[in-house]
């Protein structure tokens, strides 16, 4: 025991370094690509070039004969066992949900879809060996246009199916008591604007490329993959492949982003488990970034039908949402949901009186779609945020007046919103007004006028996304209430060493965003121990047996309350100990800093880690007490986390070119309570340039045949550090009070908000020309189009259309008030 | 097969390859040198950095036999015998100038480039300077601290 | 992805190239610098059974006067052509041109000659070499030869060059007083090739445009000279570079893409005309 009596200084709000770097800075890295077991054989997968075809014969013959060639297997080789890649969200009890096989069997339905498989001794000889395998296929219409694909006698992309549409999940407020009856509104509008917004369909572009090694043993295998989610990706296999669940232990070593791009189980994971059982040998599968541009899930991919009313003085009295959402050719694991989580959103800040919301899930012959970064939130966002702009233009107000009019304020916190969500706190107001403070906003709309009146080629623009999000996923009960096929809560684990070291396990899984630090701050805290002396254990359904995974900025805000209420238990079972050790009462005993004193009496105390030596001694205990004060716990939210925060963007464009630059980019987020400051930072950065993007650089396009044209970074265009400027980030900070850290999730914050403030900042610039609205990404040709066709002239036809080259522009691009 | 002599991180090889291996394949297969690694197929994403006879290039682009008789530097290679971290290396950390660390190998070997051509680069210079790498975490902003912050340029 | 294999030479001198690239045949292929060539084969875009390394022909490498021309080893990286001294002395144009090619990676093992051999038409320096009157030396059995600028682009991807030639230098004439120059890149992120560019050579006199040569980047299946804008700038004052860029477009053919449909290029080619003549004139 000592006596110095020296409180720590707390952990929680300090801007730590990352424990993480040291690896990954130096390049001891261990990426999925990195690994190999001995004895292990490589795969290759033939994808389908067509989008939509019967597979009319496939012969691997030539291909079984190459050299280093082990096996070559087809869909026919494993049909009888390989199920259907899972989908684990049925969000309406008659969702049609054709089926997904691995491997294509008799039918492909979109351009990079599995349909054969090499097992070879290297890498390169399996790729070699892919052009031996001879198969043909009979080509079928691809179905690329969702508006299309819902019309009576489309071509169907599954001929299992009567129609394109999987699901329609309808929510209106009127019916489930949480509001009036949208009609009524309708009816009753003094002002009604009403716009079609196209998400265009983006690629999450995670840069470590997704790669899975598998090892069998006996009845079971190991898997290391580069997943977001091991535990369910543990279960999922099992369920799929009837494995039994005991047998399968699933690794995410380091794992290079994810962005919801590795949510999904993917047909890759199964094929690697199959192969590897059938030839009783390791195998390992690392895909290409052509592969994965083209095969590894899509996100976005939306229709949104809007329609919002007020009355003339800018109360809004309605909002009224159907959307088209494209699922691709397959449902994967929370696809048919992605949408349907926007659906508490669209009413975003504002008290809406009435509210409905009707999402069509659509089948395609394009890429399966499932969560990307935000994942149906950034969508909500983008419309209602573009649509309160062009509400105010049509009511000749200032749009930050009408937000603020028509905005939940601080005092009427908790707050329970038209789609049926209380918020539990907020400030919209001091977020807003530092923002603008920040951004110098009367300086630029001064500046802006200046350069109207002067027809200055380069028009200033100044756009505004006034967001709240839902995080922290999620309440178990609300995911029941939508049919999620699990819970949302999380497990933690704290084990106490002998020598006052602490393991902390989790069930959340990081791939980039800084658990170990974070998580370590929050520990120290509790416990009254060094930050150094705190590790992360996680990502191993072997030493992290428990926990639903990392997305939907759940880690924190539901992973990290789980710790903090392990931690609570452990000082609880360290209080017998020392109690014992003091030979006082419990109640008598403060804990602080990581020690026990009896109240009053200074002097004497007994540290948490003395307990934790105690324990292992298990020498001198009290009767009935087990030798250890180790602990777990499993949280389960009692609501969702709202951050908040005010966007604000300012944008020159060269009216010559069409160019648009970023010229100041200004955000003031409330995720509550800091755990750290700069990993905060670091998350709001990374949110902000993904959302831009969205806004300015990204999009999926494919050809009339279906295939993807931006197959690779060529034409995929992430922005690189000279596409995007500097953005200043602050912060108010409101604390949930749901949780007891008072914490809300930051992971998305940033692309939830920040594609609406640029694309708004863009149409006000181009406000004078005509123009209400602009196609995205705003790439100058559109932009340019959009100010030389007097806002009438959208996105150009062919291949920058939305949804193929056959798409007509005229009635997707919102041209014209309605 | 074909062979090759290189100076890796300061030890000499002398293997076969064949001639359709890339470097960045050398480097991770022959070698073991996982610390350098493969982020798409076309030259755009910078992930797989190094410098080649003291210029950075991207190893996916370069074949094995090319770097005949070269010398190359890896992630692996920078920090002194003794663990200290290249300057480079250390404002990346102090800047929290990486997420989830995939591209951070190739973006650490740009910045190192940089700033030897450039010791002391604007702002505008360091974007374009590392303009050849991608990172999809972190909005590159703190990459360019790390890079100010290396230079020993107050930002 | 991993290339399909092929078997590789490596001549050091022109001639030892030359014979190599005979003995390979139609199925062989010319590796320079390899940052187009190597993605290509990576992509299986391509299935050459011999490359052709000519890294290590040291005769092809750097750059030299040669009285009233600078020679530009068709091996010379891009990197070592932005920061050679008679480079900047004599075609700045380059230097600037060479730039804003691709980042600082490809850079340093990107060639001059190999970039303008390829031909691509949204490669920046062809348009940069129509523009200076470049003569290209190619070398093959028969011997050397010299080609013109305008004469060496002979569709998307072809140029003048045979089978069984190989691009070892070129001549860029030194122009001499009074010429200033610039070059104008549009694109939608910095590290992809141009939708247009345009490169501007100004001769002032007596405060007028005496002569300009104007070449454009990705307006048609090769590098183009604005003909039309030349002849309107020969003897105008800088008032009237406006309309004179006006004609950049006249008589192009520009692709249709991701990145911009035709009539949006010629569009482009307008505007940045007038741009790159401005700031080559310094106004």
């Amino acid at each position: 025991m000592t006596a110095v009596d020296e409180r720590p200084e707390a952990e929680i709000g300090k801007a730590r370094r990352r424990k993480e770097d040291a690896h990954l800075i130096t390049g001891r890295t261990r990426w999925t690509d990195n690994l190999s077991v001995p004895g292990m054989l490589h795969l290759a997968m033939l994808r389908s070039p067509m989008a939509h075809a019967t597979i009319t014969s496939i012969d691997p013959t030539d291909a079984r004969s190459r050299p280093g060639v082990v096996a070559v297997f087809t869909g026919a080789d494993f049909k009888d066992v390989q199920g259907n890649v899972p989908c684990a969200w049925p969000v309406t009890p008659d969702m049609v949900n054709p089926g997904a096989p691995s491997l294509a069997v008799d039918q492909v339905n979109f351009a990079g879809e599995c349909v054969a498989v090499v097992v070879a001794r290297s890498k390169a000889e399996a790729q070699d060996a892919l052009e031996g395998i001879d198969i043909e296929y009979e080509p079928l219409p691809p179905v690329l246009d969702m508006d299309q694909a819902v019309k009576d006698g489309a071509t169907l992309v599954h001929p299992n199916t009567e129609s394109n549409r999987s699901y329609t999940w309808v929510f209106e407020s009127g019916a489930a008591g949480t509001g009036a009856p949208i009609d009524d509104a309708l009816r009753d509008a003094e002002v009604t604007v009403s716009r079609r917004f196209v998400q265009q369909r983006l690629i999450p572009a995670f840069m470590e490329p997704r790669a899975v090694m598998v090892e069998p043993s006996g009845e079971g295998v190991t898997v290391w993959s580069a997943t977001q989610i091991p535990h369910i990706l543990r279960v999922m296999l099992a369920l799929t492949l009837g494995l039994p669940e005991h047998k399968v232990r699933v690794i995410a070593p380091d794992v290079g982003g994810g962005f919801g791009g590795k949510i999904p189980v993917t047909p890759e994971e199964i094929i690697s488990v199959l192969v590897a059982r059938r030839l009783n040998k390791p195998v390992k599968y690392t895909e290409s970034r052509s592969e994965s541009l083209m095969a590894a899930h899509h996100g976005r991919d939306q229709l949104q039908d809007i329609t919002i009313t007020a009355t003339r003085d800018g109360t809004v009295t309605g909002l009224d949402v159907h959307l088209l959402a494209d699922m691709g050719a397959y449902l994967r694991l929370v696809g048919p949901g992605v949408p349907i989580l926007g659906a508490f959103m669209y009413n975003a800040i504002y008290k809406i009186p009435a509210y409905r919301f009707v999402c069509e899930g659509i089948f395609t012959t394009k890429t399966p779609t499932d969560a990307y970064r935000g994942a149906g939130r950034p969508e909500a966002t983008f419309a209602i945020e573009r649509i309160m702009d062009e509400l105010a233009v049509e009511l000749g107000m200032d749009p930050m007046e009408l937000r603020r009019k028509n905005w939940i304020k601080h005092e009427e916190f908790p707050f329970t919103t038209v789609a049926g969500l209380t918020y539990d706190s907020g400030n919209y107001e001091a977020a807003t007004d530092k923002a603008l403070e920040l951004i110098g906003w009367n300086d630029l709309r001064a500046e802006q006028q200046e350069r109207r009146d002067s027809n200055d080629p380069v028009q200033l623009g100044l756009g505004i996304s006034t967001f709240t999000e839902m995080c922290g996923l999620a309440p178990s009960r609300v995911l029941g209430s939508l049919s999620y096929g699990a819970g949302g809560w999380e497990h933690a684990a704290i084990r106490m060493l002998p020598t006052g070291k602490v393991e902390v396990v989790t069930g959340a899984s990081p791939h980039g965003q800084g658990h170990e630090t974070a998580f370590a701050q929050i520990v120290a805290d509790k416990l009254g121990v060094a930050f150094e002396d705190v590790e992360l254990i996680h990502g191993d359904t072997a030493s992290s047996h428990k926990g639903l995974d990392t997305y939907g900025s759940r880690s924190l805000a539901v992973g990290g309350i789980a710790i903090v209420n392990a931690a609570d238990k452990v000082i609880e079972k360290a209080r017998k100990i020392a109690a014992h050790l003091l030979e006082a009462n419990e109640a008598d005993l403060e804990f602080s800093g990581g020690k026990f004193r009896v109240a009053g009496s200074p002097g004497s105390e007994v540290g948490i880690a003395d307990a934790a030596l105690a324990v292992f001694a298990a020498h001198n205990l009290p009767d009935g007490v087990e030798p250890s004060i180790d602990a777990e716990a499993t949280y389960d939210p009692e609501n969702f986390s709202f951050p908040h925060g005010t966007h604000l963007c300012a944008v020159e464009i060269d009216t010559e070119t069409g160019m648009t630059k970023i010229r100041k980019y200004v955000c003031v987020d409330d995720v509550g309570t800091p755990i750290n400051p700069l990993i905060i930072e670091g998350q709001v950065h990374g949110g902000l340039a993904q959302g831009i993007a969205q806004a300015l650089f990204e999009e999926a396009v494919y050809d009339d045949a279906g295939n993807l044209t931006t197959g690779t970074f060529v034409d995929y265009t992430l922005p690189s550090a000279a596409d995007l400027p500097s953005f200043t980030t602050e912060r108010t900070e409101t604390p949930s009070t749901t949780n007891p850290l008072g914490v809300k999730g930051v992971g998305e914050a940033g692309t939830i908000a920040s594609t609406p403030a640029v694309v708004n900042a863009i149409v006000d610039a181009l406000r004078p020309f005509g123009v209400n609205d602009i196609r995205m990404p705003a790439t100058p040709e559109r932009v340019w189009r959009a100010i030389h066709g007097g806002g009438k002239h959208r996105a150009a036809g062919g291949t920058t259309a939305y949804g193929g080259a056959s798409t007509s522009t005229s009635d997707g691009d919102g041209g014209d008030l309605q | 097969m074909t062979k090759i002599n290189v100076k890796v991180d300061g030890v000499s090889y002398a293997d076969e390859v064949e001639p359709r291996t890339l470097l960045v394949h050398y480097l991770r297969e022959q070698l073991g040198k996982v610390g350098t690694v493969v982020g798409c197929d076309t030259s755009n994403c910078g992930a797989c950095t190094v410098d080649l006879d003291g210029r950075s290039v991207k190893s996916c682009t370069v074949l094995a036999v090319q770097a005949d008789g070269g010398e190359v530097t890896t992630i692996e290679g920078l920090a002194g015998p003794d663990g200290e971290l290249d300057p480079v290396q250390q404002a990346f950390h102090e800047n929290h100038a990486l997420q989830c660390g995939f591209c951070t190998p190739g973006m650490i070997m740009a910045v190192r480039d940089l700033l030897r051509e450039n010791p002391n680069p604007s702002e505008d210079e360091i974007r374009e300077g590392i303009e050849g790498n991608l990172c999809r975490c972190t909005g590159y902003q703190n990459i360019v601290r790390a890079a100010q912050a290396a230079a020993g340029v107050k930002s | 992805m991993i290339p399909a294999p092929f078997e590789y030479v490596r001549p050091s001198s022109v001639a030892e190239a030359v014979s190599a690239i005979g003995a390979a045949g139609e199925d062989g292929k010319i590796l320079a610098g390899g940052q187009s060539l190597i993605p290509v084969l990576r992509l299986r875009l391509a299935y050459p059974t011999t490359l052709v390394d000519l890294g290590r022909v040291a005769e092809m490498q750097g750059v030299r006067d040669d009285g009233d021309a600078i020679v530009i080893g068709a091996m010379t990286t891009h990197h070592d052509v932005m920061h050679d001294p008679l480079v900047a002395e004599h075609a700045p144009l380059i230097a600037q041109a060479t730039g804003t090619i691709a980042d600082p990676q490809v850079r340093h093992r990107g060639t001059f000659g190999g970039a303008l051999s390829h031909a691509d038409p949204a490669g920046d320096l062809g348009a940069v070499a129509l523009a200076l009157g470049c003569e290209f030396v190619a070398s093959g059995p028969g011997g050397e030869r010299r080609i013109a600028a305008s004469e060496f682009f002979h569709d998307y991807l072809t140029t003048a060059l045979a089978p069984d030639e190989v691009l070892t230098q070129v001549r860029v004439p030194k122009l001499g007083a009074g010429w200033s120059s610039h070059y104008e890149k549009f694109n939608r992120v910095a590290q992809a090739w141009s939708i247009v560019g345009v490169a501007a050579l100004v001769r002032r006199d007596n405060g007028s445009i005496a002569e300009a040569r104007i070449g454009l980047t990705n307006m048609g299946s090769t590098p183009v000279r604005a003909a039309a804008v030349e002849s309107a700038l020969a003897g105008a004052d800088v008032g009237s570079v406006a309309a004179a860029a006006e004609h950049a477009a006249d008589g192009t053919n520009p692709p249709s893409d991701l990145s911009g449909q035709a009539d949006y290029r010629q569009h482009l080619a307008r505007v940045l005309t007038k741009r790159a003549v401005l700031a080559a004139v310094g106004s």
